[in-house]
């Protein structure tokens, strides 16, 4: 099984892009070497601008270069880019409809030891509320960069959300498609929907329960905004109960997003599988999934409530 | 740097139309912000109609220089001026702040001549530091020009902004501040001061022009001395009086954001003949 940095997938993809369009253009507040703009402030440094310890400033400095014919990359960790400058993404970035790439690393409580300041489990309902931001979280590092692909393509405003460790690769995924789930797996007894690197816990979670005769759908639901509204009201029409699995807290995020669909098209009984009113801390990324419920064996439990 | 009688004269009863239009927006809209709007009005009525090279007819020309207003609350003389220029109808300044009007209470991208909506404060001056970068790395030779307002200097984003301009040293920037030294609940130097602003300023790298914002002659040169200026962004730092114009709006805190009645609409349009 190989595995992979999603953030060193988004650099190499960076310098794909730059070499392809000359408006692309790409801005990090301090923390190039991490995120891994750093590789394409290498190969095209004026193209680069660090924006230091400010990352308001660098947002809305994104906008305006972006209303001058610019592809602007921003990149922070996932709780700076969402949390510290809301009001210039909401207000000057997504507002004026710019075509602003946030994609942001560090995300979620795989951060590991850092800790709660550095962990966003928040990123996902702050960006999910604002009008015309489109919304990304890649499962593993091939997919991060037809992420970046697909969104360079799409004029307007992306949040993509990366996380720090090595993503395990997910083998034979159908084709990406901005806006449309994967169905890495059928099954008609129940559907797990898991975005990140919750995706891979789903599969196992999955294969463990076929030992149980249990027959999981599992849905990779790369695209939060605009939410795959068919792939959601299929799984509650055609099997027993949804269980949505993701890195960050249960409420705003991608259960949030499916609960929504459900609500309003098909109930049916959805569990989420998130943080529950609680903050990060610091320890090793699996040590925090397993201490935050987010195992494939807590997947597995959750299922079993449902079907019995 | 001489400016000939005559474009000062034209330029001052301008601005007195751009002044009068103010008052009638604002008054037909019910609400708004006119004390900012008419402290601005000389500085910004010398920039659209004898700094910016632009294309009222064509608003998206690309080597159009650009503004930003930062202050967005102070959009009545935004429209004023745009309309006066021709970007659009001048019947349309009185749909200001009504539903489906392209004039809405804080600028947007809907009405032609506005690059970038604002509003939210304290975010012009990296807007327009993006602007300039872009026009550095196409090799263009607009200038970009962003009106501040004092009160909007408290917010933390500004000095992130100012640090970033002098870093890259964008001389193709040059930044207005309105600088009227009143704020929605009082006087900036009570509220939170920000004196010494120009030493501020020049601490951060920027080259720092005083003027007296309502004296046309000093905004003509200082908008000249700024585009001579290389190396460093500029800011022209304006001492004008909030509500300039209309004796009863003049330094009123009161006239920040609100419409003035029917009785006090006729008396200022007297005031501003």
């Amino acid at each position: 099984m190989s595995a992979l940095y999603q953030r060193d997938v988004y650099g190499n993809t960076l310098v794909e892009l730059g070499k392809q369009n000359s408006n692309v253009v790409v801005f990090d507040a301090d923390l190039s070497g991490s995120t891994r703009t750093s590789v394409f402030a290498k190969q095209f440094p004026e193209r680069f601008f660090n924006f230091g310890v400010a990352e308001q400033n660098m947002m809305a400095s994104a906008a305006g270069m972006a209303s001058c014919g610019k592809k602007v990359f921003v990149s922070t960790f996932a709780i700076f880019a969402s949390g510290r400058a809301w009001d210039q993404v909401r207000n000057t970035v997504s507002y004026n409809n710019c075509d602003v790439k946030i994609v942001a690393t560090h995300a979620g409580i795989t951060v590991g030891p850092d800790g709660s300041s550095h962990q966003a489990i928040e990123d996902i309902a702050l960006m999910r509320v604002i009008s015309n931001m489109n919304i990304i979280v890649p499962c593993d590092g091939p997919q991060t960069r037809e992420a970046i692909i697909a969104c360079s393509k799409i004029n307007g405003p992306f949040y993509v959300r990366l996380g720090r460790p090595k993503f395990t690769t997910i083998e034979n995924k159908p084709e990406f498609q901005f806006g449309k789930a994967q169905v890495l797996r059928q099954g008609d007894d129940i559907t797990i929907i898991a975005c990140g690197v919750m995706v891979y816990e789903a599969i196992v979670a999955a294969e463990l329960l076929s030992g149980k005769g249990i027959n999981a759908r599992v849905l990779n639901m790369h695209t939060i905004r605009p939410i795959d509204q068919d792939a959601v009201i299929s799984a509650a029409k055609e099997t027993k109960g949804i269980v949505v699995c993701e890195e960050h807290a249960t409420v705003g995020g991608l259960a949030s997003a499916v609960d929504e669909v459900v609500a309003e098209n098909h109930p049916v009984k959805v569990l989420r599988l998130g943080i529950k009113n609680r903050y990060g801390q610091s320890g090793e990324p699996q040590d925090l999934l397993k201490e935050y419920n987010l195992t494939s064996f807590d997947i597995e439990k959750a299922v079993f409530s449902i079907v019995k | 740097m001489p400016f000939d009688d005559k474009t000062i004269k034209d330029l001052e009863l301008q601005a007195k139309e751009i002044r009068r239009l103010i008052v009638q927006m604002i008054a037909k809209a019910g609400s708004g912000h006119p004390g900012g709007s008419l402290s601005s009005a000389d500085m910004v009525t010398a920039l659209f109609f004898h700094v910016l090279n632009n294309r009222p007819k064509e608003p998206h020309y690309p080597d159009r220089d650009r503004f930003h207003l930062s202050k967005g609350h102070c959009c009545p003389l935004l429209y004023a001026v745009l309309a006066k220029r021709g970007f659009f109808p001048e019947d349309k300044l009185f749909t200001l702040r009504q539903l489906g009007s392209m004039l809405q209470g804080h600028p947007d991208k809907r009405t032609p001549g506005v690059e970038v909506a604002s509003g939210s404060l304290g975010q012009g001056l990296s807007v327009a530091l993006g602007m300039s970068l872009a026009g550095r790395l196409d090799k263009k030779d607009y200038r970009v020009y962003v009106l501040l307002g004092d009160g909007e200097t408290q917010e933390g984003n500004i000095w992130e902004a100012a640090m970033a301009c002098a870093h890259y040293k964008v001389d193709n920037l040059c930044a207005i501040l309105d600088y009227n030294g009143l704020q929605i609940d009082g006087r900036t130097c009570e509220i939170m001061n920000l004196e010494p602003l120009a030493d501020k300023w020049q601490a951060f790298g920027w080259n720092v022009i005083n003027i007296d914002g309502h004296n046309m002659r000093q905004i003509l040169e200082a908008y000249e001395k700024a585009k001579g200026f290389k190396g460093k962004p500029s800011i022209i730092i304006g001492r004008t009086v909030k509500g300039k114009g209309v004796s009863f709006m003049e330094n009123s805190c009161d006239f920040h954001g609100r419409a003035p009645t029917k009785e006090e609409t006729t008396q200022a349009l007297e005031e501003l003949k």
